[in-house]
């Protein structure tokens, strides 16, 4: 028992169940070598777990099974574990084995007994196949033929210096009466509470009509545990316990891309669309297109090649398909090339906590980066508000942990007053982006609004917009203010429209003044043209006087010389124009 | 009371466990006390041959087992209750 605990010891100290959810609050799994004890009412589950354990021992761990039955036969239980797909048949032939151990109905007894002479077969068996876990089914049932609560004791105390003298990973299960669970204590066995070193409280209860099923470490000595009740439900595959944030999972990474919300200017009043890994709530009340912007969500992605899934509660898919078909968001094709997943979450009967398991393990399936749950406050309706709520958070934690971008719709109530109201899941808090529709009633007409209540990490536009549905697909249009109330519907078109006149009219002026100017500026090249010939005239005109003004000076000075030697004067002029001709 | 069939006891104990010992020794005095027709015991220690044990599906020690006359009986326990085993064994009327 030491060595097990020795940080030398190279053994882990946990076996694990391969439980989804119970090994991450255990941390790793039951005690090694030591005894755990599963306590819960009838129908908790105690069957199902303990199995589940020894199966992933056998098939996994390389760690080869007991189970003994004390209550049902084991060709019962075999035969109700077949629906898990556990494959029992081939595990029993070398790694699992099943002893039944049920007392006969007519059993005669006289005096007292113990159980050595089970220790005793099992030994052999455990040597047989070279057993590291045990599971001792319904112990109740045997401890309640012994004579005296001294005996029950002494028994329950041999069973357990048995296990740990054999280093047995062992599961010790117990009715408990009702749903109580802390009435256990008060039971003659209640003891093997303090005395085990791991303890497990199944329960099973029914609020509000609907099946809720939790469970809860009370005890695991040496390790730290999740102390809390977490639900958990038995599904195709066995027990799923739905976990809050583990330590590890809290610091999701971030992601700064950004993914269209399927309607161009949402993305620009988001600064560019929703953050990858965001989660996104849109509320409304009934009619105001939230299944509509969540389809065009849901068309954006698949139009990326992203692998969708869409979760329908209110409508059957098909049924959403062709309404979203109505204002051109075609999904049909996405589902046919197996792009876009559609759940009808109508046939998944039972708690919320049903519903987030199954949407998560569908979506794993699926391998989904885009998950649309419409809407998400059809949960409120299963169970009670305290879970329901849980169940929100944990959806949220599981979008960020797995970076799903998420877009749930939320149903506000009518009676709930007009105002925007948080969701009653309260995700509000939560979610990243908070898309709230509504309904402006304004001269005789009903209009979508959409505004963004608030959007983490994103500068966004704080201005109320209208959503427009049309067969041409979904927009919004930008509202007109006047005197302090938002123009929508036929206001707003009329607004536009006068608008629209205006800018005509002032356009139609422009126009025709430049035509003007053209013509102005036209008849002022001419001019300009004109004058430039009148010029080169003048300019001519004057080059001509210059000309003419010479030559007569020339002719002047030419003849007072030709007079001059007529008259025979002295030559004294040398300058002869002997160039002239 | 007529002449009766002859017994045939298979006893089984855990080693030296008190419960044992004292299912054989009020083994012996119920069959000197109330057999005078003849008894067989054979004595199985489950410690000793635990893959009898488990082939028979004794689970509970002492688990006496009637082996004749048929049909084949168990009686679990230290066997401390005489009325019991002697009702088991069919040797008194129900009604007693």
């Amino acid at each position: 028992m030491q060595s097990v605990r020795s940080p030398l010891s190279k053994t882990p100290t946990k076996a694990p169940t391969g439980i989804s959810g119970f090994d991450e609050i255990t941390g790793g799994g039951l005690p090694r070598g030591r005894t755990t004890l599963l306590v819960g009412g009838p129908g908790s589950g105690k069957t199902v777990l303990a199995l589940q354990f020894l199966v992933y021992g056998a098939r996994d761990c390389k760690e080869p099974g007991i189970f003994v039955a004390f209550e049902e036969t084991s060709t019962r239980i075999v035969a109700n574990a077949e629906s898990f797909g556990w494959k029992l048949a081939e595990l029993r032939r070398k790694k699992l084995f099943f002893l039944d151990a049920q007392p006969v109905p007519d059993l005669v007894q006289s005096g007292d007994f113990d159980l050595s002479g089970m220790l005793a077969a099992l030994e052999v068996k455990i040597r047989e196949i070279g057993a590291r876990r045990i599971v001792f089914d319904a112990l109740d049932v045997i401890l309640a033929l012994l004579p005296d609560l001294a005996a029950e004791r002494r028994e329950i105390y041999r069973l357990h210096a048995w296990l740990l003298a054999r280093k047995l990973t062992g599961i010790i299960t117990l009715k408990s009466g009702g749903d109580e669970t802390n009435s256990i204590s008060q039971q003659p066995f209640g003891f093997m509470q303090f005395m085990v070193d791991c303890a497990v409280i199944l329960n099973h209860s029914v609020v509000l009509g609907v099946s809720q099923r939790s469970l809860r470490v009370q005890k695991y000595r040496g390790s730290s545990f999740d102390e809390n009740e977490s639900a958990f439900l038995i599904g195709a595959g066995g027990f799923e316990v739905a976990v809050a944030h583990t330590l590890s999972r809290v610091d999701a990474t971030v992601s700064n891309e950004r993914v269209s919300s399927g309607i161009a200017r949402l993305d620009t009043m988001l600064g560019g669309g929703y953050y990858r890994g965001a989660s996104v709530l849109i509320t409304g009340f009934s009619g105001t297109a939230k299944t509509t912007l969540s389809g065009a969500f849901a068309e954006a992605a698949c139009r990326r090649g992203e692998r969708t899934m869409f979760v329908c509660f209110d409508t059957n898919s098909t049924e959403v398909i062709r309404n979203l078909r109505s204002v051109g968001i075609r999904l049909d094709r996405y589902v046919k090339n197996g792009c876009l997943r559609m759940i009808s979450a109508r046939a998944i009967t039972g708690s919320a906590e049903t519903y987030l398991v199954r949407i998560k393990a569908m979506a794993k399936e699926h391998g989904a980066r885009c998950v649309v749950i419409d809407p998400v406050s059809a949960w409120s309706k299963s169970g009670n508000d305290l879970s329901t709520q849980s169940v929100a958070d944990r959806l949220i934690d599981w979008s960020k942990g797995e970076g799903t971008t998420l877009v749930c719709t939320s149903l506000l109530d009518e009676m709930s007053g007009q105002g925007e109201g948080g969701s009653q899941l309260q995700i509000s808090a939560l979610v990243d982006t908070w898309i709230h529709l509504n309904y402006l009633i304004q001269a005789g007409e009903r209009n979508r609004g959409l505004s963004i209540v608030k959007s983490r990490g994103t500068t966004h536009s704080n201005q109320v917009r209208e959503l427009i549905l049309s067969d041409a697909g979904v927009t919004l249009a930008d509202t007109y203010t006047a005197g302090g109330e938002v123009l929508m519907g036929t206001l707003r078109w009329e607004k536009e429209r006068a608008e629209r006149a205006v800018h005509e009219a002032a356009e139609v002026a422009a126009k025709l003044k430049r035509v003007k100017l053209d013509a102005e500026e036209a008849e002022l090249n001419v001019r300009l043209k004109s004058l430039q010939t009148e010029l080169v005239a003048k300019q001519v005109e004057k080059a001509l006087l210059v000309r003419t003004t010479q030559s007569d000076k020339g002719e002047l000075s030419r003849g007072r010389t030709q007079m001059k030697e007529l008259r025979g004067a002295d030559a004294a002029i040398p300058v002869r124009k002997a160039s002239r001709p | 009371m007529s002449r009766r069939a002859k017994f045939k006891f298979r006893l089984y104990v855990a080693g030296d466990a008190p419960n044992s010992a004292q299912a054989i020794a009020n083994l012996a005095a119920f069959c000197r006390a109330h057999l005078p027709g003849g008894y067989e015991i054979e004595v199985v220690d489950v410690f000793r041959a635990p893959k009898r044990a488990l082939a028979e599906g004794i689970f509970m020690t002492p688990t006496l087992v009637v082996l004749t006359p048929p049909p084949v009986r168990r009686i679990v326990g230290a066997l401390s209750h005489t009325q019991t085993v002697l009702l088991a064994l069919g040797l008194v009327p129900s009604a007693v």
